[in-house]
C-alpha cells in the first residue's frame, strides 16, 4: 500500500546502518535529549496532569466506543456549516478523491501544512502523478522536500540534518522549485529561516488551494484544528479559496469543551510549550461577504487501517494517539536507531505499534517492528493519552509469530504463525539487535525501574504466551531474561 | 455499497465486542482536573499574562485608556512604520495620535497588498493568562485573520482585567466555535534547525501586545 517506504530494509538492518551514522546519532541524542528535559518541566507545571491525562484517554476511549455516531454527527455538522465530506476506504481513495478536487478548481500547484495523513497516504506523489505540485510549507518539510528525503521524527522531521546540510540542500534547490535562496546564503539558523520565508511567500501569495489534515475534529460543531508553530499552517488555511482537509476517522472529538483537556496536554507534551504559538480553529466556510477564509471547504476522512485497528481489542488504543512524539523522545532505541529505520511515516514507539497495525504484518519491515522496542515502559509513561505502548508491542510480537486473528480491510481472517517464515527470522533478528545493543537496554531498564513502581501494572497473557514458547535466540537475550526473572514474568513490578 | 458505508459498517463490525453504553457523555468522561491553576486574584492574573506573553518573546507594554494612543503611535515610530492596516472595527481614539497612513482593510484587498504594509492593529476576544496567549475571533476590532498573518508587526491591544481568563477551558468557555479563532503565544517561531529558535517564518516576527486598563476619571 501507499505510505510504505518501499525498497526500506527492515528495522534491524536499518537501525544497524543508523547506530554507525554519527552525525545521525548526535543530532537525535541532542534532540530528544533537549526535549526530553523542557516537556518535564512544561509538565511539572500542571498541578493535574495526572487527571488530564486521565481525561485525555476517556474522552478518546469513548469517542473510538461510539465512533460510527460520532463520525455522522461530524458529517452532518460540517455539512450544516458549508463544508462537503468525502470518505475515502483507503489511501488511492483518499488520494484520487483530493486530485479530482484540486483539478475541479482548474490548478495545477497547491500549498500544504504538515500533515502525517497526507504522508500517510503518500499525497504528494499522487498529484505529482496527476500532474499537481503539492509545496510543503513547514520549514523541517521544505528541507526533507528539497532535500528528497524523508522526514525522521513527527514534531521535528528533519531532525537528522544539520545546519551545513540544509544551507547546502536550500542553495542547490531552491531556484529549482521557485525563488532561489539568496546570494551568498549562510548556515545561521536566522539566515535560513529567511530564506525559507522568502522562498515560501511567494506561493503563498498566489496559491488558490490549501491541503492540510487536522489535530482534532469537533463533533458537535464540526470544528477543525491545527495546531502550530511557524505560520505556515495559518497562511495555507487562511490565503486560499478552497481548503482540502485530509483527516483519519480517529481524530474526532465529541464537543468543544474536550479541546480545553488536549490544548493542555498536547503543546507541553509536543514542543514543551506552555501554548504552541499558533492554533487555528474554522467550522465549514465563513460566508463570501467577509471573505475571511476559504470559501470552499473540503473535508475527507480516511480509513486506511483504522477500522481494522479499530477491531483489535488490545491494539485498539492506538487509535488514542495526538501525535505529540512524547513517546519517541523518550525512547532509547528510537534515539539511537532514528526515524527513517522504523520505515514509516510513523516513527518510534508509536509508529511501531500503529504502523503494523494499518498495514498488517505481511512485510518484513511491518513484522520487524513490534521488535523495535526495548520494552521499558518510559513510552507508556509520558504518553498524554496513556496509550500502554509495551502492552500493544507485546501483543503484535505475538500475533507475529502465533498468528492468530485479525481484521484485514473489514474482514476477519486468521493469520498463520509465521513459523520459518521471513516474518519470524525479521522478528528474531530485531529482537538480537535490540539484545546486542546493551547500552539500548539498559537505559531501558533503568527507566524501567523508576518509572514501574508509579505504574504498576502486568503484562498481558500473550506476552507470557509469547515468551514460554519461543526462546530468543543466543546469548545477547541475557539481558532480557534478566529482566524477565527480576521482574517474574512482568507480574512482580509493583514493588 | 458506498465508501461512506463501508466505513461505518466496518466501525460497527470492530466495535461488536464493546457493551453497550447509554452513559450521557457528560457523566461518561469525569473532568477531575483543574479550571484554572493557583487560584490568583485579578492584579495576579494581570501580571502572570504580561510574564508569560514575555516569556514567549512578545513585547509587552501597560497603560491606561489615556495613554493607549501615545503609545501606539510610539510603537508605530519605533518600529519605522510607514503604514498601518486598520480592521473596520477598531476604535478611532486609539489612533488620535499616530500620523502613519492608515490601510484600511477589504475583503477586496489582495494578500499582495497586505504584504506591503508595515503594521497592522487589532483589538483580541480574549486572552488567557497561564499559556501567554491572546485569541481573535474575527470580531470587527480584529478583522479577517489574514490581516494579523501577512503583516510583519502585529500589535494588539487587550483590554485589562475584562478581556483576561487564567486558563484554557476557561478561554473556551467564552469563545464562540463557529467563528473563525486564531490563537497566538509570542510571534511565529521555528525549532526545526538543530532546534535553535528563530523568530518569525511565517506569521509577523514582532508581537506587541498593549494591556490596556480603563483610565481613572
Ligand atoms: S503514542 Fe502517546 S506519546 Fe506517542 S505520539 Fe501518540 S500521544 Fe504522543
Amino acid at each position: 500500500m501507499s505510505g510504505t517506504y518501499l525498497g526500506m530494509p527492515a528495522f534491524p538492518k536499518a537501525a544497524h546502518e543508523a547506530v554507525h551514522n554519527a552525525t545521525l546519532r548526535g543530532n537525535l541524542r541532542h534532540a530528544t535529549h533537549t526535549i526530553r528535559g523542557k516537556r518535564a518541566k512544561a509538565v511539572a507545571e500542571m498541578s493535574d496532569w495526572a487527571e488530564l491525562r486521565e481525561a485525555g484517554k476517556l474522552i478518546k476511549d469513548h469517542t473510538l466506543r461510539h465512533l460510527d455516531r460520532y463520525l455522522v454527527q461530524l458529517e452532518e455538522s460540517v455539512t450544516a456549516a458549508g463544508g462537503t465530506v468525502h470518505w475515502a476506504v483507503d489511501a488511492d481513495e483518499a488520494n484520487r478523491i483530493v486530485a479530482d478536487l484540486v483539478k475541479a478548481t482548474g490548478e495545477t500547484e497547491v500549498v500544504k501544512v504538515k500533515s502525517m495523513a497526507t504522508q500517510e497516504i503518500g499525497l504528494n506523489e499522487a498529484l505529482e502523478a496527476e500532474g499537481i505540485h503539492a509545496y510543503e510549507t513547514d520549514l523541517a518539510e521544505l528541507i526533507v522536500q528539497l532535500g528528497k528525503d524523508r522526514p525522521s521524527h513527527i514534531l521535528v522531521p528533519a531532525i537528522h540534518r544539520n545546519r551545513g546540510e540544509i544551507r547546502d540542500i536550500f542553495a542547490r534547490e531552491m531556484s529549482e522549485w521557485g525563488r532561489p535562496a539568496p546570494e551568498g546564503l549562510t548556515d545561521t539558523p536566522a539566515e535560513l529561516a529567511e530564506a525559507a520565508r522568502l522562498h515560501l511567500r511567494e506561493k503563498f501569495l498566489r496559491a488558490k488551494v490549501g491541503v492540510s489534515g487536522a489535530n482534532f475534529m469537533v463533533a458537535e460543531t464540526g470544528t477543525l484544528v491545527v495546531v502550530e508553530s511557524e505560520g505556515n499552517g495559518r497562511m495555507c488555511l487562511t490565503l486560499p479559496e478552497t481548503l482540502i482537509s485530509v483527516v483519519g476517522i480517529e481524530k474526532i472529538v465529541p464537543t468543544w469543551q474536550d479541546l480545553e483537556v488536549f490544548l493542555q496536554t498536547l503543546p507541553r507534551s509536543s514542543t514543551a510549550e506552555r501554548m504552541n504559538p499558533y492554533t487555528s480553529t474554522w467550522t465549514g466556510t465563513t460566508d463570501s461577504a467577509t471573505a475571511d477564509g476559504p470559501s470552499v471547504f473540503h473535508l475527507v476522512l480516511i480509513d486506511n487501517g483504522r477500522t481494522d485497528t479499530l477491531a483489535d481489542e488490545v491494539g485498539r488504543q492506538a487509535l488514542r494517539c495526538i501525535r505529540c512524539s512524547a513517546c519517541l523522545n523518550v525512547c532509547p532505541v528510537y534515539e539511537r536507531a532514528g526515524g527513517h529505520a522504523y520505515g514509516s511515516v510513523y516513527p518510534g514507539p508509536i509508529g511501531a505499534i500503529l504502523s503494523p497495525q494499518l498495514r498488517g504484518t505481511a512485510s518484513e519491515v511491518d513484522a520487524s517492528l513490534p521488535y523495535a522496542s526495548s520494552l521499558c515502559g518510559a513510552c507508556y509513561e509520558v504518553c498524554p493519552v496513556a496509550i500502554d505502548i509495551p502492552e500493544v508491542l507485546v501483543h503484535l510480537r505475538e500475533r507475529v509469530v502465533q498468528g492468530g486473528p485479525v481484521t484485514e480491510k473489514g474482514n476477519k481472517v486468521v493469520l498463520k504463525p509465521a513459523k520459518g517464515h521471513a516474518a519470524e527470522r525479521a522478528a528474531m533478528r530485531a529482537a538480537r539487535w535490540a539484545f546486542s545493543h546493551p547500552g539500548a537496554l539498559r537505559t531501558g531498564q533503568r527507566l524501567a525501574s523508576r518509572s514501574r513502581r508509579l505504574h504498576p501494572r502486568t503484562l498481558p497473557g500473550p506476552g507470557r504466551a509469547w515468551s514460554a514458547t519461543r526462546d530468543l535466540p543466543t546469548v545477547p537475550a541475557e539481558p532480557f531474561r534478566d529482566w524477565w526473572q527480576r521482574t517474574n514474568g512482568g507480574k512482580g513490578m509493583s514493588k | 455499497m458506498s465508501s461512506r458505508e463501508l466505513i461505518l459498517g466496518r466501525v460497527r463490525r470492530a466495535l461488536a465486542d464493546v457493551q453497550q453504553d447509554d452513559t450521557p457523555y457528560e457523566q461518561a468522561v469525569p473532568r477531575s482536573y483543574l479550571r484554572e491553576h493557583g487560584g490568583l486574584g485579578v492584579e495576579e492574573t494581570v501580571e502572570l499574562l504580561a510574564e508569560n506573553l514575555a516569556d514567549y518573546r512578545a513585547i509587552v507594554h501597560r497603560t491606561d485608556t489615556a495613554g493607549l494612543a501615545g503609545v501606539i503611535a510610539g510603537m508605530l515610530a519605533a518600529h519605522g512604520s510607514e503604514s498601518v492596516l486598520v480592521p473596520p472595527g477598531l476604535p478611532e481614539e486609539w489612533l488620535g495620535v499616530t500620523e502613519v497612513p492608515r490601510v484600511h482593510d477589504s475583503a477586496a484587498s489582495t494578500a499582495h497588498e497586505l504584504d506591503r504594509v508595515d503594521s497592522v492593529i487589532t483589538g483580541c476576544a480574549i486572552a488567557i493568562a497561564e499559556t501567554g496567549t491572546i485569541v481573535l475571533d474575527g470580531s470587527p476590532d480584529q478583522g479577517r485573520r489574514r490581516i494579523t498573518l501577512v503583516p510583519d508587526h502585529h500589535i494588539c491591544v487587550v483590554r485589562v482585567p475584562e478581556q483576561v481568563v487564567s486558563s484554557v477551558p476557561q478561554a473556551l468557555e467564552r469563545l464562540d466555535p463557529t467563528r473563525p479563532l486564531t490563537w497566538i503565544s509570542g510571534p511565529s517561531a521555528t525549532s526545526d534547525i538543530e532546534l535553535d529558535r528563530v523568530e518569525g517564518v511565517h506569521g509577523p516576527r514582532t508581537l506587541e501586545v498593549v494591556l490596556v486598563t480603563a483610565s481613572e476619571d
